[in-house]
């Protein structure tokens, strides 16, 4: 990358050649690719990574919030004289104290730390004790006094369309429909006119929840001098940060965030939280530490997980496979507050078209507030619930036509380096070796539609974002920022804003600093998510991480190498381009002996040009999209699954096991290739509990909406006794936006296990349950079915009428679009987000 | 929490200690709060998780579920103790070798249940570890990372030179 006046280098020698654009000398790797420890693997496996609720301060204060009983009411009255007063407590807080609202969305900013007047959901907090402990804390919210004046509640979306009044938020496109989208690219009519066959289909993805081991911590400190700290479990401290800053109405440089390693994130710990806020509060009224860790149950309350969706698909084939047209609906049940729901409602929309070529799409979605616990970013955030559709009906579809449903797909393939129908930019595409791997493990050519009863093979693909296009607050600043400082005693230190949540954002940043500078990755040290030492990341969420700080610390490190060489050639008298960085040496490329220690060198180049510290920063690319909902999709680069499963089905339980799983991924470019297995047999597992077990259950008696299995025993995820064998394959098809190729593994390997799962369930017994988790009695009730005569199916029976708004029509670039509406005239709005002018912050 | 102290002696990771404590507080509470031992972690206070599971008198407990005042006189052994003259036990060496942790938060149970498990069956079984660990749970490896370092440490603990199979590390 290009050198810049502010590393304090001097300009840069040339070659003998006069080749400007001449790089260093191209070595092997010494790091990237291959299977290191990560850098905090010894900490981590001896106890000694501090996760928040590890920490204490002298004086510590304890805090526990109370939480409403009631699905929707309002709050006539609170009395807390009593809890004032009880052993232990110095101060009881309620919606009253903390009256300004946040949310992690600009156009969603809906949540209150307390709730001022109204609660929405079993669990919203409503007031706070911070007391000498915990114990004294707890008891003293029994002597908080609460009035509430119980409201209707609304169970679920198809609720919330028949009932647009009472109203939960006194926002949103319509009645109790928070969002209503439409948008079509190209005419789909036209398409299913020329089809020689079109399905409809309706599926429903259950709602389920990330569950992460830790649950959420936060410790506050507040100092004299007006400095508030707080300790986190958050994957954002960049937006807890200006929720902070917005709420208790402080200037963002007394605030410091420090966001711990997580324990677990998997987007349940991405949005700004009422106890985070509450505690920082209370650290302010009593000038003690504060201190909370929710409970179990109150992270199930915390929630913003999968969206319940149902949905509608509408595909038009050709006989060969290929898509002529495809419409498609979804419908979310939000819960009750907004999160990233805006986001996450466009996301069901928008990555259907990356795949496989459809030349017209039309997507309508639709977000309902319902009085349950908010749902949000999980695990890749709102494309799971399409994808499980998507893929469910080209197994019908392939049925249908008499294809094989490997070769289907194989045949229409989205081509690389191309633009979608929705103005997505599509880079590296590695989805066909993909398939052709998992093809040929499973032995799919001679076991499909030929297992014997009760077991079967089922194949699906799946694709994931590298990051976010845009970020959540519109600005032109970079996404991702690096500083690099180099120690005179050859150590290096990278700062960064990224947060650690177990996926190794830490570990990469090493990686990359040692590979570009030829040194041991461990004697790199890494500093990060800390808002006061830590230039800007904006998070641990839409598998960002590896590709944008990735690019930022590339950048930095090659900037100090520069400078490094430069130093070192004067010395040596020679061109640059011969100065050769490896082993923790800095030396002539043609004479390996003529050199020094890395660290000499950096005392050379501090000697020329003083410290040397360099930055280094990463922002996306453009998108070509310009039309209004074109922010949510576009990306740097889009990973690629493909995945076989292998079920058995009892017939007498409808037990479905899963003995094993084929998966191939499309990674670009590993960076620790132990790492990226580790995500992808991850995302297995979690793929793997959606697919047969988990969801959120609320119970609807007396429209109490009590959730009904808040604990981690009767909230059914897998044990070491339901996770399968997998077979992975990495497939290394590097992205030229990637650092060294790198795409992301974190997320997209989930995406194709549901379908699978759901595709090989039908190969095993010929039912097709249309919704999951798919669960014994949904089987036995298909196989009943089945049994009968009836139509072989469990699934969803309709999807309710909508007043959708005029759809927005988009020319598709092969119609001669220029990626604006028709009809748009003024400068486009290519983010969800409201524009607005950015503050210093 | 205006109950007197409790005041009990035990061993924990080999060396004595006495601690006072709150006579309600579970082996979890106290290890963490009193002892400042926060390699264990708690995860759901219920029993439900095994990311609190420790040794006693070498056996693996759910330590949110044994109250502290059980433990008078007993054998404890935490992560903290898994180090032995600075160097990592062959499990934890394994476990950050193949990536076995990675957030990191369920390791110490994992870790403390599979070395009870070695201590019984050097040589176990792929079954008879997914049966040993069935009480812990992992959100983040689906589990096959521990598998193998489990069965990878217990090679190198029967003096085996062995290494993690190259599709381990590199997929197939």
């Amino acid at each position: 990358m290009a050198t810049d006046g502010r590393s304090g280098g001097q300009a840069v020698e040339r070659s003998s050649a006069g080749e400007a654009t001449a790089g260093p000398p191209v070595r092997p790797p010494a790091v990237i690719g291959k299977a290191l420890r990560k850098v905090d693997a010894v900490a981590k496996v001896t106890g000694r990574t501090r996760f928040a609720d590890d920490l204490s301060l002298p004086r510590m204060l304890y805090c526990r919030l109370l939480r409403s009983p009631h699905p929707h009411a309002e709050i006539a009255r609170v009395d807390v004289s009593r809890a004032l007063v009880a052993d232990g407590v110095r101060a009881v807080i309620t919606g009253r104290d903390l009256p300004i609202p946040f949310g992690i969305l600009p156009v969603s900013q809906d949540e209150h730390a307390l709730c001022p007047d109204r609660v929405r959901f079993v669990g919203d907090p409503v007031a706070a004790v911070a007391a000498t402990s915990e114990e004294a804390a707890t008891a003293a919210l029994d002597l908080v006094a609460v009035d509430y004046r119980v409201l209707p509640a609304i169970a679920s979306p198809a609720e919330a369309v028949a009932t647009p009044e009472p109203r939960i938020h006194d926002y949103g496109d319509d009645g109790n429909l928070h969002k209503l989208i439409d948008l079509e690219f190209g005419t789909v009519d036209e398409g299913f006119a020329q089809a020689d066959a079109v399905r409809e289909d309706l599926f429903f993805f259950g709602g389920n929840t990330h569950l992460p081991m830790e649950q959420h911590a936060a410790l506050a400190e507040w100092s004299p001098d007006g400095k508030l700290t707080i300790w986190s479990s958050t994957q954002t401290p960049h937006y807890l940060h200006r929720a902070l800053a917005k709420v208790l109405e402080l200037p963002p440089a007394r605030i410091r965030v420090v966001a711990t390693p997580n324990g677990g994130g998997f987007g349940g710990k991405s949005d700004p939280f009422n106890h985070e806020i509450v505690v920082a509060k209370l650290a302010m009224m009593t000038g003690r530490p504060v201190k909370i860790t929710l409970t179990r149950e109150e992270v199930f309350y915390c929630h913003r997980g999968r969206h319940p969706t149902l949905m509608w698909v509408r595909t038009g084939v050709k006989r060969d496979g290929a898509i002529t047209a495809m419409h498609f609906k979804s419908l979310l049940d939000g819960g009750g507050y907004g999160s990233y729901g805006v986001a996450s409602t466009y996301y069901t929309g928008a990555l259907q078209t990356v795949t496989y070529q459809v030349p017209r799409y039309r997507f309508q979605g639709a977000r309902a507030f319902t009085n349950k616990p908010p749902c949000g970013p999980k695990r890749g955030h709102g494309t799971p619930q399409p994808r499980f559709a998507l893929e469910v009906q080209i197994d019908k579809l392939a049925e249908q036509l008499g294809l094989d449903p490997a070769e289907m797909r194989l045949r229409h393939l989205q081509p690389p380096n191309g633009v979608t129908a929705n103005w997505l930019r599509i880079g590296s595409m590695g989805l066909g070796p993909c398939i052709e791997r998992v093809v040929a493990g499973s032995d799919w050519k001679s076991r499909f539609r030929q297992l014997p009863e009760g077991r079967g093979l089922g194949l699906a693909c799946s694709s994931y974002i590298s990051g976010a296009g845009l970020p959540i607050y519109w600005n032109n600043m970079p996404h991702s920022g690096v500083q690099l400082k180099c120690d005179r005693g050859g150590g290096v230190t990278v700062f960064c804003g990224s947060t650690e949540i177990g996926q190794g954002s830490d570990s990469v940043l090493a990686y990359i600093v040692a590979e570009v500078l030829g040194l041991d990755p461990f004697d790199v040290t890494v500093v990060t998510a800390d808002t006061d030492l830590t230039p800007v990341d904006l998070g641990s969420y839409s598998s960002r991480v590896t590709l944008m700080t990735g690019n930022a610390a590339l950048q930095a490190a090659e900037r100090a190498r520069e400078v490094i060489t430069a130093a070192v050639a004067r010395k040596l008298q020679l061109p640059t381009p011969r100065i050769v960085f490896a082993a923790g040496r800095v030396f002539d490329t043609q004479a390996p002996d003529a050199g020094m220690s890395f660290a000499e060198a950096v005392q050379l180049a501090e000697a020329a040009g003083g410290t040397v510290g360099t930055v280094g920063s990463y922002t996306p690319p453009r998108s070509p999209g310009r039309y209004r909902g074109a922010g949510v999709g576009p990306s740097p680069a889009y990973s690629y699954s493909a995945c076989v499963a292998e079920v058995t089905v009892d017939p007498a339980t409808g037990i479905v096991a899963v003995p094993k799983v084929w998966i191939a991924h499309d990674i670009g470019r590993s960076i620790n290739a132990a790492a990226v297995m580790g995500q992808v047999e991850g995302s297995i597992y979690m793929g793997l509990g959606e697919a047969l077990m988990e969801e959120m259950v609320h119970r609807d008696h007396e429209r109490r909406l009590v959730h009904k299995w808040p604990s981690l025993l009767e909230y059914k995820s897998p044990t070491t006794l339901e996770m399968c064998d997998v077979v992975t394959y990495l497939v290394e098809d590097p992205d030229p936006n990637g650092p060294f190729g790198a795409k992301e593994v974190g997320q997209g390997p989930l995406l194709p296990v549901m379908p699978a799962v759901a595709n090989a369930v039908y190969d095993a017994v010929g039912v097709r349950v249309d919704e999951v988790p798919i669960t014994p009695e949904k089987v036995l009730r298909a196989l009943k079915r089945k049994a009968k005569g009836e139509d072989p199916r469990v699934g969803p029976a309709g999807f309710p009428d909508i007043r959708w708004p005029e759809p927005t029509r988009v020319p598709t670039p092969w119609e001669g679009g220029d990626g604006k509406a028709l009809g748009q005239t003024t400068k486009s709005e290519t983010t969800t987000a409201k524009v607005r002018p950015e503050r210093q912050h | 929490m205006t109950d007197p102290k409790a005041v009990i002696a035990l061993t924990v990771n080999g060396e004595p200690v006495e601690v006072a404590f709150a006579p309600h507080k579970t082996l979890l509470e106290v290890l963490r709060e009193d002892l400042g031992l926060t390699g264990t972690k708690h995860g759901c206070e219920l029993g439900e998780c095994g990311t609190c599971a420790v040794l006693v008198d070498g056996k693996p407990v759910l330590s949110c579920l044994v109250l502290g005042l059980t433990c008078a006189g007993r054998q404890v052994r935490t992560v903290e103790g898994m180090v032995r003259d600075g160097q990592l036990h062959p499990l934890q060496a394994a476990f950050a070798d193949l990536g076995a942790a990675q957030c990191g938060y369920c390791t110490p149970g994992f870790l403390l249940t599979a070395e009870a498990l070695l201590a019984t069956d050097p040589a176990p079984t792929r079954e008879r570890i997914k049966e040993a660990l069935a009480g812990n749970l992992c959100r983040c490896t689906g589990y096959l990372k521990i598998y193998e370092a489990v069965e990878l440490a217990a090679a190198r603990m029967r003096g085996e030179d062995a290494e993690p199979a190259p599709e381990t590390l590199y997929g197939n």
